[in-house]
């Protein structure tokens, strides 16, 4: 009785979420068929697969005739993969003096840095865009980047902390025997223990600096220095009645992060459901 | 002799404090400072270029409020961003609560497979969610149309986002769409938490799955839904991709879809006849500041404070 019941409330729950998950994909589906598609097969049928005759790569080819979009990938992998060393470097050297040494002030300065998890850095564009001008950093990707970085770094700090006090002590306390200096400890001996927190940090980091568009739009407008997400807005903007070349642009800023979710997905649910941000 | 700081301890913390500190921590304070100044030296609409600034306390605020010039544009943002804030909340918290509470139901397949599609949005561009909804919602292409054709109600279908009540409603409803993913994963790991003893004890009390669930489960998990909520504020509260992909600064129709952060890029940058206005865009984003760390207040002191937590 009971067994038929559970059958019945697992059948139920199946129709939900499989409902749910179609709303979810759909919109996706849309996008990545039809940007493969001719103009006439886009409009006449939206919903089916592109097959031998409406099969079109039209899209993709006026797209990059018209814009280098190699430049904008490469300015969107520049600025994100630096920041990610910058916030995976100095959030993990800050995470380890928080957790390891005993020193004035040191859980004010805890909550200090995690004050900025929950402010929006968007909030100081005003006097950003003045300190990055005197300093020359507009239009330039090193902007972007120190924006970001400081933008990641105290979720990132925060993320390690919590990681680095389950560090063994007697591990430790090894090392320092050996006569490992502090420097040596933590480059050589804490950090590689560190891997799947920095993981987890990474995800956390990358998604969002990609995905940006008001730093770009603020900070790097022109001069050859957008990013994908930017460019693609900028293009869009100006052939929006072409409808090909829209859905190419909007397939082609899509597509990485598509590739970077489905090898990197099983991570990080894994590390959001491992109470990674509790 | 005081004894000296070690030195490796401010290697450590040296560039992380000195790079947040200066491009994050002053410059948020910086923009209060900012607000206090005013370029307009010779009135109203003259060239902002200079950079010449006059200290005027809180004229810019008050002007901000009260003078028509601001503070139409100011409310109607600060109203249509509560409803958007609310929407998000009364939708998007329930849906992410349902679904994770069917994936935390043991041994129901294929749930690893729904987890990761339902999340998938939220790991997209907005700047893309929105063009792509701008095309899907078009009338060129017809697909809510052929969508609703299928169940027989094709006259219920309206131009939604060129209508003055019902475009903020769908552009929030995209938003929820997308981020979904975010309260059900946040829930599910909160729901994954629950030690197996306490839903076994409840079980042989008699409690069925919906008992459990509102008398056991959720008070459980409410220290998460609060922080849910409090994310969803500042993040709605900072919104400005979508309305700038799907509406671009016009935000229209009439500006009823403006949030608080495409009213501060205009104010800022000027947008059409109006010029740029540093100073009155740095009172905007700072106005915003408050209401955010308003909100993060009443968190952290009525909530946090008062929430029962338990330690499994």
């Amino acid at each position: 009785m009971n067994n038929v019941k559970d059958k019945y409330n697992h059948l139920i729950m199946h129709i939900v979420l499989l409902s749910y998950t179609l709303i979810c994909i759909f919109p996706v589906y849309l996008l990545v068929n039809n940007s493969f598609k001719k103009r006439r097969a886009i409009f006449k049928e939206p919903l089916s697969l592109p097959t031998e005759e409406t099969f079109s790569l039209v899209g993709f080819t006026k797209m990059f005739s018209r814009v280098d979009f190699s430049i904008y990938f490469y300015n969107s992998t520049f600025v994100t993969l630096t920041t990610l060393f910058l916030v995976l470097l100095f959030g993990a050297m800050a995470a380890w003096a928080l957790s390891e040494y005993k020193f004035k002030g040191n859980t004010m300065l805890g909550l200090y840095l995690a004050f900025g998890i929950m402010l929006p850095i968007k909030l100081g564009t005003v006097s950003i865009l003045q300190l990055l001008s005197s300093m020359n950093l507009v239009n330039t990707l090193t902007g972007l980047v120190i924006v970001y970085t400081a933008q990641s770094l105290p979720l990132a700090i925060w993320i390690l902390t919590e990681f680095m006090k389950q560090v063994n002590q007697e591990l430790k306390e090894a090392a320092r025997c050996d006569g490992v200096n502090e420097y040596q400890l933590f480059f050589y001996i804490i950090l590689p223990l560190m891997r799947p927190p920095l993981a987890t940090v990474a995800v956390f980091t990358m998604v969002p600096v990609w995905n940006d568009l008001w730093w770009p739009l603020v900070l790097a407008p022109s001069g050859g220095k957008q990013t994908v997400i930017l460019g693609m807005q900028q293009y869009i903007g100006q052939y929006v009645t072409n409808w090909n070349a829209v859905f190419a642009s909007l397939s082609t800023a899509l597509i990485p992060i598509l590739i970077f979710y489905m090898i990197f997905s099983r991570q990080l649910i894994r590390s959001i459901t491992s109470g990674a941000v509790k | 002799m005081k004894k000296r700081f070690p030195l490796h301890i401010l290697v450590f913390l040296f560039p992380a404090c000195f790079i947040y500190t200066l491009f994050m921590i002053f410059p948020l304070f910086d923009t209060i400072r900012i607000s206090l100044f005013t370029q307009n030296l010779m009135g109203e609409n003259m060239d902002n270029s200079s950079n010449i600034r006059a200290f005027i306390g809180f004229r810019n605020y008050y002007d901000l409020f009260t003078n028509e010039n601001w503070s139409w544009h100011f409310w109607n943002a600060l109203k249509n961003n509560t409803y958007f804030f609310l929407l998000h909340v009364s939708i998007q918290t329930p849906i992410g609560l349902l679904i994770a509470a069917f994936l935390s139901s043991k041994d129901l397949r294929f749930k690893h497979t729904y987890r990761t599609l339902i999340f998938l949005p939220a790991m997209m561009s907005i700047v893309i969610v929105g063009y792509l909804f701008n095309l899907i919602l078009s009338n060129l292409w017809g697909i809510p149309q052929t969508i609703l054709g299928v169940v027989g109600l094709e006259h219920l279908y309206q131009p939604w986002l060129g209508l003055k009540g019902p475009a903020l409603i769908t552009i929030s409803l995209i938003s929820i769409w997308q981020f979904v993913g975010i309260p059900m994963m946040l829930f599910y790991a909160a729901l994954l938490n629950i030690p197996d003893e306490i839903l076994d004890a409840a079980k042989i009390d008699g409690s069925g799955p919906m008992t459990t669930f509102w008398f056991v489960k959720f008070p459980l998990i409410l220290p998460t839904v609060g922080l849910m909520v409090i994310l969803t504020y500042v993040g709605n509260y900072n919104a400005f991709d979508l309305i700038f992909a799907m509406k671009s600064l016009y935000a229209g129709p009439e500006y009823s879809t403006d949030l608080m952060g495409t009213f501060f890029y205009r104010t800022f940058f000027g947008f059409q006849m109006q010029l740029g206005n540093p100073t009155m865009g740095a009172t905007v984003a700072s106005t915003t500041f408050g209401i955010i760390l308003l909100g993060v207040l009443i968190y952290l002191f009525a909530f946090q404070q008062r929430v029962t937590r338990y330690q499994y």
